[in-house]
């Protein structure tokens, strides 16, 4: 589990904004660490911030086995996420990932940058819902 | 390092006769560092009298630092008697915008039709600075300003001489969205700013009962303000920003909550009042409001 270390406004700000909305979401630190979800994601990711702790990119692509909607993996610099932390710009796709009790989940994710003055770099906030069948 | 309080009260200036003990003038706080680096923290109205004082000092260059730009921490500005001194050096800090510079934004309020002089005719030196983003050199102290919770670009500032901190956070609402309990302090806003201080002067502008229907102006309950000072550590909690709409009886019975809130242990809580004196080199006292 990655370290934990004081946050920044804006991710504090972020985690309080999801904590209070019932649209899953996910806020990444600056430097791709999954620090939080919130509840409606846990339900999704089937499981609890509580249980997991802050993630390093390594771990929460390793927890939670995103990709492709027709199948094949993803590598996370293609993830919204991943688009959005690297080229610190807004990025959505649709995806998929196999949760720890192996349940398959269709996703559709936007992923957007928090941006400071100048080159300051906050980290990522994602939001995502289950794509519904027709 | 001395702290003086010039002005405590929040949001208006309130003078009359049912503010006096604690006084009617907005924020602002002067610091005289070892080195006798004259430090101003925030411009509210107390920065007038403040002038007065500093105007008849030896010139130095004067530091005025400014947590955010809120009118009651600026609008003193424009009657600081060394603003108006061309022999004077004036460094204005304050937090950065992605928009404007801070020199524009404080244009804003010293130009017409707001104030009758521009910005631009002031004879002082006036040099403005945006905090940065690391911990930075005010003559003799050490300064970190970092942003907290509240209402538009606002730093809470940790200054620290000698092994004695002061954390100056006048405007914060760092339970916003959450109550106290169970919050990480990583999580906290305003965390890394107050971490152990030896003194903390922090917002509580409200009674409990009042905060509900303020949530999200950017200000403190008396309870929030002390979970804060009490899951950061500190030393000793000055509480600061009054409600213009409180009396000096009021006040005390906030007091009173506060060191209800506080419990037994360590140095009890007290209000900002005009006057008060914190010495932080030596053993931390100040005498009581009239």
């Amino acid at each position: 589990m990655a370290q934990a270390s004081h946050k920044t406004l804006p991710l504090i700000l972020a985690r309080e904004f999801a904590s209070n909305i019932a649209t899953p979401v996910t806020v990444m630190d600056e430097n791709g660490r999954l620090i939080f979800f919130n509840e409606p994601a846990e339900q999704i990711l089937g499981q609890t911030q509580a249980e997991v702790g802050e993630l390093a990119p390594h771990e929460w692509t390793r927890l939670f086995r995103v990709e492709r909607l027709e199948g094949g993996e993803i590598p996370l610099d293609d993830m919204p996420v991943g688009i959005a932390h690297r080229q610190r710009c807004p990025a959505h796709d649709t995806l998929a990932f196999t949760t720890q009790d192996g349940l398959r989940h269709e996703i559709e994710v936007t992923a957007f940058p928090l941006l400071g003055r100048e080159d300051d770099y906050f980290g990522v906030v994602a939001i995502f819902w289950e794509l519904r069948g027709e | 390092m001395r702290a003086t309080v010039w002005g405590c009260r929040g949001s208006l200036a309130s003078p009359g006769p049912e503010t006096v003990a604690f006084g009617g003038n907005t924020s602002c706080v002067q610091l005289e560092l070892a080195d006798g680096t004259p430090v101003v923290l925030d411009a509210g109205t107390g920065i007038r009298l403040l002038g007065l004082e500093l105007a008849r000092l030896p010139r130095r260059p004067i530091h005025v630092v400014l947590t955010h730009l809120h009118l009651d921490h600026l609008e003193g500005l424009g009657f600081f008697v060394p603003l108006w001194e061309p022999s004077v050096e004036i460094h204005v800090w304050g937090p950065a915008s992605p928009v404007d510079t801070l020199q524009e934004r404080i244009a804003k309020y010293l130009s017409p039709p707001l104030f009758p002089v521009q910005l631009s005719e002031v004879p002082s030196n006036l040099i403005f600075h945006d905090f940065p983003d690391e911990e930075f050199a005010l003559g003799s102290a050490r300064v970190l300003a970092e942003p907290v919770s509240h209402r538009g670009p606002t730093v809470g500032l940790r200054i620290e001489e000698h092994g004695r901190t002061l954390a100056y956070i006048p405007d914060h609402e760092p339970y916003l969205g959450a109550g106290p309990e169970g919050v990480d302090p990583e999580w906290l806003s305003g965390f890394s700013i107050a971490d152990g201080v030896t003194v903390l002067m922090h917002d509580s502008q409200y009674f409990e009962h009042e905060y509900p229907n303020h949530i999200g102006w950017g200000h403190s309950s008396v309870d929030h303000a002390v979970s804060f000072a009490q899951a950061s550590g500190v030393e000793r909690l000055v509480l600061f920003h009054h409600d213009p709409l409180h009396s000096d009886d009021q006040l005390r019975a906030l007091e009173n909550r506060a060191r209800g809130l506080w419990g037994a242990n360590g140095h009890a809580p007290e209000l900002a009042f005009e006057g008060m004196k914190l010495a932080l080199d030596t053993e931390v006292g100040a005498h009581s409001p009239a």
